[in-house]
């Protein structure tokens, strides 16, 4: 089974790489840019897993439910 | 008295504890990541550094170590476990203390020597201290901004658990200037200062040592 897990930081929490990005990109002739969050991709390949198991992976390791959302996208 | 240093992959602030421990009288004893039991001790010391190289969350993989299941173990038994800067964010990680360690706010790595206020001595961490004085501690790290839903903080503040605030200036945008917290048992401590870089007046403070002497004192 191959799944991309999105990670990103939750709306709540101030994501400072985030806020650096849109103002670097406002320097770069970009005014209009309001909102910009940085998160990652965790690209898997997985044998034997079911969906529930991802999702308890995505939840307990590769995200922080404190701070971060995840969703996974099947098949990508 | 027995101490733990739990060494993961990347821990570099081992031997100071080490040094720092023994000088305050503990035994200690260095317990690898693989090992499987932390039992014995006294008190269970997760050091500072950069365990699995801060890959994909700092302390996210130290908290799957096989040895933290049995520090989880030790502490729901009441042995005494304390976690700095790294340790701290393995502590949080596995849930032995709430809330999480991001990004400082203005994402640089800081490494200097910041005023901390003692918020709370109702710990054996810092009974021997007194409330409202301040401790010259230094800090390093990159990711220790500390947050945590409205819920935790209310709860933290409440039953007085935050034991340690950043005094004046807030170097790296923690919530309410939060600097160390325990849990509900009063027995698991996690903060971003290193408290063993400031015992000995050659580095510059000594108010470090209150943290040790008071965990010794209480396990007396």
């Amino acid at each position: 089974m191959k799944a991309k897990v999105f990670v990103m930081p939750k709306q709540s929490i101030l994501d400072p790489q985030g806020v650096a990005v849109r103002d670097a990109m406002r320097h770069h002739g970009m005014p209009g840019v309001k909102f910009v969050r940085v998160g990652k991709v965790i690209d898997l390949e997985v044998e034997g897993a079911t969906e529930a198991q991802l999702h308890e992976i995505a939840r307990d390791l590769l995200s922080n439910p404190v701070v971060e959302d995840y969703t996974i996208q099947l098949g990508a | 008295m027995k101490a733990a240093i739990i060494r993961f992959p990347g821990s570099n602030c081992d031997q100071d504890c080490e040094f720092v421990l023994k000088e305050q009288g503990f035994q200690t004893e260095f317990v690898w990541h693989k090992d499987t039991s932390a039992a014995g001790f006294d008190l269970i010391v997760l050091p500072g550094g950069f365990s699995y190289g801060d890959y994909l969350r700092c302390g996210a993989i130290a908290r799957y170590s096989p040895i933290m299941k049995s520090v989880i173990e030790q502490a729901a038994q009441g042995v005494l476990v304390l976690g700095i800067c790294n340790g701290f964010q393995i502590l949080c990680e596995s849930g032995l203390l709430p809330g999480a360690l991001v990004r400082n706010r203005d994402l640089r790595f800081i490494c200097e020597h910041v005023q901390l206020r003692v918020e709370s001595t109702a710990s054996p961490f810092l009974s021997g201290a007194t409330v409202g004085s301040v401790l010259n501690i230094p800090i390093a790290h990159g990711e220790g901004n500390y947050v945590c839903d409205a819920t935790t903080l209310a709860q933290l503040n409440a039953e007085n658990r935050v034991l340690l605030r950043y005094e004046g200036v807030n170097p790296n945008g923690a919530t309410e200037n939060i600097a160390g917290i325990c849990n509900a048992a009063r027995n698991v401590f996690g903060l971003m200062p290193h408290p063993e870089r400031a015992c000995d007046s050659h580095l510059g403070s000594t108010d470090g040592r209150i943290i040790f002497q008071s965990i010794l004192a209480s396990l007396a």
